[in-house]
């Protein structure tokens, strides 16, 4: 056998997969969870229409119904918004941005918090004091605070074009920098009490150096509760992203993600247009739904008080 | 007599144990210290077992850390020097066998984690199946993991992992104090065993007196951060001369005659936040004087090769 092969005849024999195979829930979560990401990633090669490129678009198009309803055609299977652009693929690369921010901006808070819990779970002190209390300052502002802040100064220090090719990182550096704190926490804890335990006094007596110590040591026995805080907190920066686009913050109209496509289609959902909306609304509660469902499973499966 | 391999001269460990600072600027608390360790000296001859005994919370673990270099002392030395003057290199045993080994590690990278990264990893990978069988266990072992493992069984691959980095002092802290008593047997065993065939020197620390006697050579005896009696094995055994010594022996059982009478001992042991006057252990030493609540005994030496800090005990 390949390494390969151990390693997935293992994986298929460990006790996750089996619990995993016996919750229902999480096997379903993990099913739509994985269809909606296959169609983000191949956007391109699965959306039936590509309503970014204004060559493409017909204006007669507009407006049109979901396939299923009186002059809905089956080419535009959930209709068409005002610049006749296919709903569906919309919700494609929507979700293909909605989850490139998320991905990246709990990327960032893991990165920025796992780092800052480490330094101040190690060495204490002052150190770990003025850390933490940062952190606490940190939490006393909500997530849409920061993104205003962080949007201003983009603003008076930008050009508009320049502006709107960086709103996407601008977007993830917001969620990034608002979510540290709950893996700074939870890595400064798991890091004191490594830290206490004897086998890094052992690697001390061996002249390990402390880098190598807190690196090979000290880090993979407090990421556990980081993969579950972090899938958690996935469903939670699709949700922030969303907000912040649909107030205008977050991602332009000419790159939209499922926040924007909503703000978009809310301003014709008066005039009966429900579609253009709903559709991305739809997709964002089922995306941050299974995101959460898997979350939850992961949590309950990994913590060793409920096995 | 042997040569002395570590000297530890005078050793102080002083804890800050104050409230935090803004409590202590509103309440107006004074800084507080605790002197974990105070004026600790003895030598280790190189090849023997120091055994240091005494109650939780005396001291004697904080001892041991400053000998390993884990902390620094605040005042005193601890010189570690082999016969040619080189530094010596140890390694220590825990009496936690869950928390000395990295549960994510197989134990085969945790023996090897002392040995020098100059060394190739095949020559390693040897060295790992040469400790697991010295210390009784089997090379397959080397890719489990410490879950898989029983507490005595743990604690052999902690003396591997000790033996691994070439140690000439092994510090023992109570290594068998967390095991069944039939398996402390079998470590005792393995630890004395090691001794006469690799010539190592032990410093060990314990509660159990039972256990001291079978493993020391020496042994000092620590009340409250201080040596109260130190000094060949047997003399102390044989013939304790402080009354905290005498006490502590009365404590062991003793299967010849279990019906015998013992002194009860309902005092607890003092906060070492206040420590009482003079000698620290008047308030429960039966033969405690105006002398011992005034003046703090210093360590003399007897015509018998021990050394005991007491008023009342003659020369």
């Amino acid at each position: 056998m390949t390494s390969v092969q151990i390693f997935l005849h293992r994986f298929y024999d460990s006790d996750l997969f089996w619990k995993f195979r016996k919750t229902p829930a999480a096997v379903i979560a993990a099913a739509v969870l994985l269809v909606m990401v296959v169609c983000a990633v191949a956007a391109p090669l699965l959306a039936p229409h590509t309503p970014f490129d204004p060559g493409t678009l017909n204006l007669m198009d507009s407006r049109l119904p979901p396939a299923w309803l009186e002059g809905g055609t089956i080419t535009y299977p959930l209709g068409t918004d005002e610049q006749g652009r296919d709903v569906l693929s919309t919700i494609f690369y929507g979700m293909r941005i909605s989850l490139a921010v998320g991905v990246a901006a709990v990327l960032l808070s893991v990165v920025i918090g796992v780092t800052l819990g480490l330094i101040a779970g190690w060495f204490g002190g002052w150190v770990d004091a003025v850390i933490m209390r940062m952190g606490d300052v940190q939490l006393s502002f909500p997530t849409i605070m920061i993104a205003f802040f962080i949007d201003g100064i983009t603003k008076a220090v930008m050009p508009t074009d320049l502006r709107e090719l960086t709103r996407f990182y601008v977007v993830i550096l917001a969620i990034g920098l608002a979510d540290w704190v709950q893996f700074a926490r939870t890595v400064r804890a798991a890091t004191m009490i490594e830290k206490n335990k004897d086998y890094t006094a052992a690697a001390r007596l061996s002249r390990v150096s402390t880098m190598r110590i807190v690196f090979t040591h000290v880090l993979p026995n407090t990421l556990g509760p980081v993969i579950i805080l972090a899938t958690l907190g996935l469903g939670v920066a699709i949700l922030t992203e969303a907000i912040l686009s649909f107030l205008g913050l977050g991602m332009p109209p000419t790159q939209p993600s499922l926040g924007a496509l909503i703000r978009v289609g809310n301003d014709l959902l008066l005039s009966g247009e429900w579609w253009i909306s709903m559709f991305p609304g739809l997709a964002l509660v089922l995306l941050v739904l299974s995101v959460n469902i898997f979350g939850d499973w992961l949590r309950d499966a990994l913590n060793p008080r409920l096995k | 007599m042997g040569v002395a391999i570590v000297s530890v001269r005078e050793l102080g460990r002083r804890f800050d144990a104050s409230a935090p600072l803004l409590q202590r600027l509103l309440t107006r608390a004074p800084r507080r210290f605790v002197n974990a360790v105070d004026g600790v000296s003895f030598d280790v001859e190189e090849g023997t077992t120091f055994a240091i005994v005494g109650e939780s919370g005396c001291g004697k673990s904080t001892v041991t850390r400053l000998v390993a270099g884990l902390d620094t002392p605040t005042h005193g030395e601890v010189r570690c020097l082999n016969r040619t003057g080189n530094p010596l290199h140890m390694q220590m045993v825990f009496q936690d066998p869950v928390g000395s080994l990295n549960a994510r590690w197989r134990v085969g990278r945790s023996i090897a984690e002392p040995m020098s990264s100059a060394l190739p990893v095949a020559a390693r990978d040897k060295r790992v199946v040469e400790l697991l069988e010295i210390v009784g266990l089997k090379s397959s072992d080397a890719m489990k993991f410490p879950q898989e493992f029983s507490g005595g069984q743990r604690q052999r691959i902690a003396i591997a992992r000790a033996l691994a980095g070439e140690a000439d002092v092994l510090l023992l802290d109570e290594p068998t104090s967390a095991l069944d008593v039939s398996v402390q047997a079998q470590v005792l065993n393995l630890l004395k065993d090691l001794q006469d065939r690799l010539g190592l020197t032990y410093i060990f620390i314990s509660h159990n007196l039972a256990v001291v006697r079978y493993m020391a050579d020496r042994l000092a005896i620590m009340y409250l951060g201080r040596i109260v009696e130190e000094g060949p094995a047997e003399v102390l055994f044989e013939a304790p001369a402080h009354p905290y010594t005498r006490q502590l022996l009365d404590t062991v059982p003793d299967v010849d005659n279990p019906r015998r009478n013992r002194e009860p001992q309902a005092f607890d042991i003092p906060s070492p936040l206040n420590l009482p006057t003079g000698c620290t252990f008047h308030p429960r030493c039966p033969l405690a004087t105006d002398v011992c609540r005034r003046q703090r005994p210093v360590l003399r030496n007897r015509p018998n090769g021990s050394r005991v800090a007491c008023h009342a005990v003659a020369d």
